[in-house]
């Protein structure tokens, strides 16, 4: 049912139909979002958009006072898709609380498992949802125009990936029928058998512990890995040609296409793969052993670095209210109030949040989200990031770093290079990610980059795990097979932990009092790129992101789809039980809101 | 995941709109034994036409006023337009009952009122007219993680919400399979036991007393654990990382019922304490509160291990009594007003 309303005097002026759409829920991401907008079809724009989907658990609450040492095992629970990152920042968090450094090979197979699950994330997201969005199916009920053409081009890199023409590649890429569709179902399948071999089960990991993992490190264990990463290193060799192919095909059958999605540069990224030599988990050097992880941790801000230490990263966080159903804290204690390092740590950072829920009725104008607002604060702004659905970022702040050179990765201060060796079929292939910008040389964040960085990142993952793979045996070969150290847990302690979730920046901060849990706050992607207007009027990521996306979609509104819109928003890779609202017009007032599952807020 | 809609189509509703993490939604993606496209495009004999309308990976994605708009089949189902269908459901309920306005969650969005639609409110539309309903995970089964004491939610799982004794217009109990995650297979095999049922082609699922299928929840963790040779040799794990039995590092195998020791997690590979992972009794009634701190040696344990050269009634008496302890829920998990977890609500 089409409504349209009366005519409506626009921002600018002049009249306009504005006719509702609501998508509720959007299928095709973890977890459940709604969104509602006012579309003016002649403008070909979106005039109003609130998104939402609200969902409140309360994981900051129920886990005060509970055991320390419990942190890991519940706060996987906070999502289905990604729960090991948070098992593994929880267990990173714990390490620095009780002062214990893991055996190398522990951690070795962390990085494994980790890298395992990008492996497996980043490819069933990519081909088996945000694929669809491509496939020919749906671009066949969207742009028919577009479809004709892509059947019509030739891919250019057909060597690589067998695919004759971009219509070829669209087809494989249909829901269930498609021949690619259903492999890459199956290679997320054997990725996750990786994973399990490394932490135990999917997707709340029953091997993980503070102090290390109780993993059994044999030969026969690398050996099951190694077989299967360099099936998907062949795998990965014709799915990065392939993915080029069918984005560039994108900017050139639609003029333009770089708009969709488009924000500013202001990219966070929190870094991943720790490296055992150099990380001893202590807060006093954790600026230094931050800068040697395998994905450097960083701040981008249009297209500069700001900054890689994982010190002014956190003391950066601030957590703003906002639109979203709760009480504030200005009035509560305070639990830490320098870092020790002796720097100051504000009243708004994690370390010092109370969540205090009050369930109200959901209003635009008013409350209307679970979701609070995290900004990372540069002295001067509180600054809205995103993650990019994570890759973009991690590619972004690794390659400016210049830090990172393993072999199978070098970042060179202005790209990242992935050289994977020979494969059963194909020989060795050096692909290179570098910073996109548009046709005018500006840095570019967009939908169609966020994906790219996807595909590039999962060939990523698996060079450095193939590093990983050959630390790890040279462990095992030199007699060193420990992959656990005792800790005993303090009294007192205040402690962090950083990792990259899958969708990007992933941060747990705890408060431990009298050997229980005082408090505890995760933080991960989905707040940050979907955040509420906070309470200095600074609008979300998605803002920006819906704002700037230009309709290309032929339909009438009687068979409107709103692939541009869904492209734009699952390009974030949104996650889990997140609520977003997002409200634009009307004086250009944008509202965002968002609470993931990830989500603290909801949590 | 939507195939065209004739009289012969059976479908599948997944509401995973409780307050869930999505994890039992991602451990379906996983099953090989069958795979969801192998139930889906109808690769196994004798299956009935299944219509899967699932949040994760459905092709529809178009909004409520235009084209391919995917809650039009939770409004058809709720009209009565949709017959047979299967309500699956995921994440625990919560109990919007204990506060005066405001949702805790929902999906979709009443025209009336423009506020969103709660599960709850989802779940009292569809139960009665539902041919069958799939607890999945933990969280939906008996309440799980967000069910812990504490909770602000007051969330509890799908039989303390409808009821123990429920049944379906078909004469089906709520079907529980627990987990967390639900393991991948547990869950396709269920889905494909009950899709033979409803099609006429299989007697009544047998359940046990806490609704979970008898042959996929009969033998615990430890019968089916392949250190349990350690177990009886007396030989315990002192270190997290070693191959020995964990029961003094926190396993609660013995008393757990659950499969996955045996199945692995992913075609084959993985699992619990049989790849040096403390089982932490997740598809338990009791889980989680009757378990923590998970990484404390279980009380029982210590008895059981003295006692692990004795066999027969002595110890299967000892476990009894542990079992039937961890196998009930907390008292807290119950409909109502009062909100009874412990937390001091500010509202």
């Amino acid at each position: 049912m089409t409504t349209t309303e009366p005519r409506i005097t626009s921002p600018s002026g002049t009249e306009t139909d504005l006719v509702e759409m609501n998508w509720d829920p959007i299928t095709r991401i973890v977890g459940s979002l709604g969104i509602y907008t006012k579309i003016d079809f002649n403008a070909k724009r979106v005039a109003e958009c609130y998104s939402t989907s609200s969902i409140f658990r309360g994981y900051s609450i129920f886990m005060k006072g509970k055991d320390p040492r419990d942190a890991h095992f519940i706060t996987s629970r906070i999502c289905g898709i990604c729960g090991d990152n948070h098992a593994t920042c929880s267990v990173y968090n714990q390490n620095m609380a009780y002062g214990v450094r893991p055996p190398a090979l522990g951690e070795w197979i962390i990085n494994l498992g980790e890298a395992a699950e990008y492996m497996f994330d980043h490819n069933i997201f990519q081909e088996n949802l945000v694929g669809v969005d491509f496939c020919e199916k749906m671009v066949a009920e969207t742009n028919p125009g577009v479809l004709e053409r892509a059947n019509a081009t030739e891919a250019p890199h057909a060597a690589d990936h067998g695919y004759r023409t971009i219509g070829d590649i669209m087809r494989s890429l249909n829901p269930l029928e498609g021949e690619f569709y259903r492999e890459a179902l199956q290679v997320s399948r054997t990725t996750r058998e990786m994973f399990c071999l490394m932490e135990g089960r999917h997707v709340h990991p029953s091997t993980l512990y503070p102090g290390g993992v109780g993993t059994v490190a044999t030969v026969q264990l690398f050996t099951d890995y190694l077989t299967r990463l360099m099936r998907y290193v062949e795998f990965m060799k014709r799915v990065v040609p392939m993915h080029d192919d069918l984005f560039d095909f994108f900017y050139e059958a639609l003029p333009g296409y770089e708009e969709v999605g488009r924000r500013r540069v202001l990219l966070g990224c929190w870094g991943s793969f720790n490296d055992p030599v150099a990380c001893n988990f202590t807060y006093r050097e954790m600026a230094d052993w931050g800068r040697k992880m395998f994905v450097t941790p960083g701040v981008v801000v249009d297209g500069n670095l700001v900054t890689t230490s994982l010190v002014d990263i956190n003391l950066g966080i601030r957590i703003l209210l906002g639109h979203s159903y709760y009480e504030d804290w200005e009035d509560q204690e305070m639990f830490v109030t320098h870092d020790e390092l002796g720097n100051p740590v504000d009243r708004r950072h994690p370390w010092n949040q109370h969540t205090i829920p009050k369930p109200a009725k959901r209003d635009f104008d008013g409350a209307y989200s679970w979701c609070m607002a995290p900004r990372w604060f540069d002295g001067t702004d509180y600054l809205p990031l995103d993650t990019g659905g994570g890759p973009i970022a991690r590619l972004w702040s690794t390659a400016l770093a210049g830090l990172v050179d393993i072999g199978y990765v070098q970042a060179t201060g202005h790209s990242v290079k992935i050289n994977l060796p020979r494969t059963v079929s194909r020989p060795e292939v050096t692909f290179e990610w570098k910073i996109p910008a548009d046709k005018e040389g500006k840095p570019l964040s967009n939908a169609i980059e966020r994906d790219r960085a996807r595909t590039y990142f999962q060939a990523y993952s698996a060079a450095c795990a193939l590093h990983f793979v050959e630390q790890a045996l040279a462990e095992i070969r030199a007699g060193r097979t420990r992959t656990w150290e005792p800790f005993t847990v303090p009294n007192d302690a205040f402690s962090v932990g950083f990792t990259e979730a899958v969708r990007g920046v992933l941060s747990h901060h705890m408060v431990i009092r009298d050997g229980k849990i005082a408090n505890y706050h995760p933080y991960p992607p989905t707040p940050w790129n979907g955040s509420v207007r906070d309470s200095y009027g600074t609008p979300g990521p998605y803002e920006d992101a819906v704002q700037n996306t230009p309709i290309f979609e032929e339909n009438p509104p009687e068979r409107f789809k709103g692939i541009d819109i869904m492209r734009a928003v699952r390009s974030f890779d949104p996650c889990l039980p997140c609520g977003v609202h997002m409200y634009l017009g009307g004086g250009r007032v944008v509202k965002t809101a968002h609470s993931p599952t990830g989500v603290t807020l909801a949590i | 995941m939507t195939q065209a809609v004739d009289e012969q189509v059976l479908h599948i509703l997944w509401m995973n709109g409780g307050l869930s993490c999505d994890g039992d939604s991602v451990a379906l993606t996983a099953a090989t034994q069958p795979s969801i496209e192998e139930i889906a495009l109808g690769a196994l004999p004798g299956l009935p036409k299944v219509a899967v309308h699932w949040p994760l990976i459905d092709f529809e994605c178009g909004p409520e006023q235009g084209a391919d708009n995917f809650i039009e089949w939770w409004r058809r189902a709720d009209r009565g337009e949709l017959d047979p269908f299967v309500l699956v459901v995921e994440g625990s309920i919560p109990n919007e009952a204990i506060k005066p306005e405001g949702y805790w969650c929902g999906f979709g969005r009443d025209p009336e009122t423009g506020q969103p639609v709660t599960t709850s409110e989802w779940l009292d539309r569809l139960a009665p007219k539902a041919t069958a309903i799939l607890a999945v995970g933990t969280c939906a089964t008996y309440g799980g993680i967000h069910a812990m004491a504490g909770n602000p939610t007051g969330a509890m799982g799908v039989p303390d919400y409808l009821g123990w004794d429920w049944t379906s217009k078909a004469g089906l109990p709520i079907v529980c399979v627990p987990g967390c995650p639900i393991h991948p297979d547990n869950l396709s095999e269920t889905i494909l036991y009950l899709l033979y049922q409803v099609a006429g082609q299989a007697p009544m699922i047998p359940l046990d007393e806490a609704l979970r299928p008898r042959w996929l929840f009969e033998a615990t963790v430890h019968q089916g654990c392949d250190r349990a040779g350690y177990y009886e040799e007396g030989d315990f794990a002192a270190e997290y990382g070693s191959a020995k039995c964990l029961v003094k590092l926190g396993c609660w195998g013995p008393v757990v019922k659950c499969n996955v020791p045996k199945r692995g997690w992913i075609n084959g590979v993985g699992g619990c304490p049989n790849v040096g992972g403390i089982c932490i009794a997740c598809t338990m009634p009791g889980f989680p509160d009757k378990f923590m701190p998970f990484m404390d040696e279980p009380p029982g344990a210590r008895v059981s291990t003295a006692a692990s050269g004795m066999y027969g009634t002595v110890i299967r008496t000892l476990r009894g009594f542990t079992q039937r302890t961890a196998d009930k829920e907390p008292t807290w998990r119950v409909k109502g007003t009062e909100l009874r977890t412990g937390y001091q609500k500010t509202w």
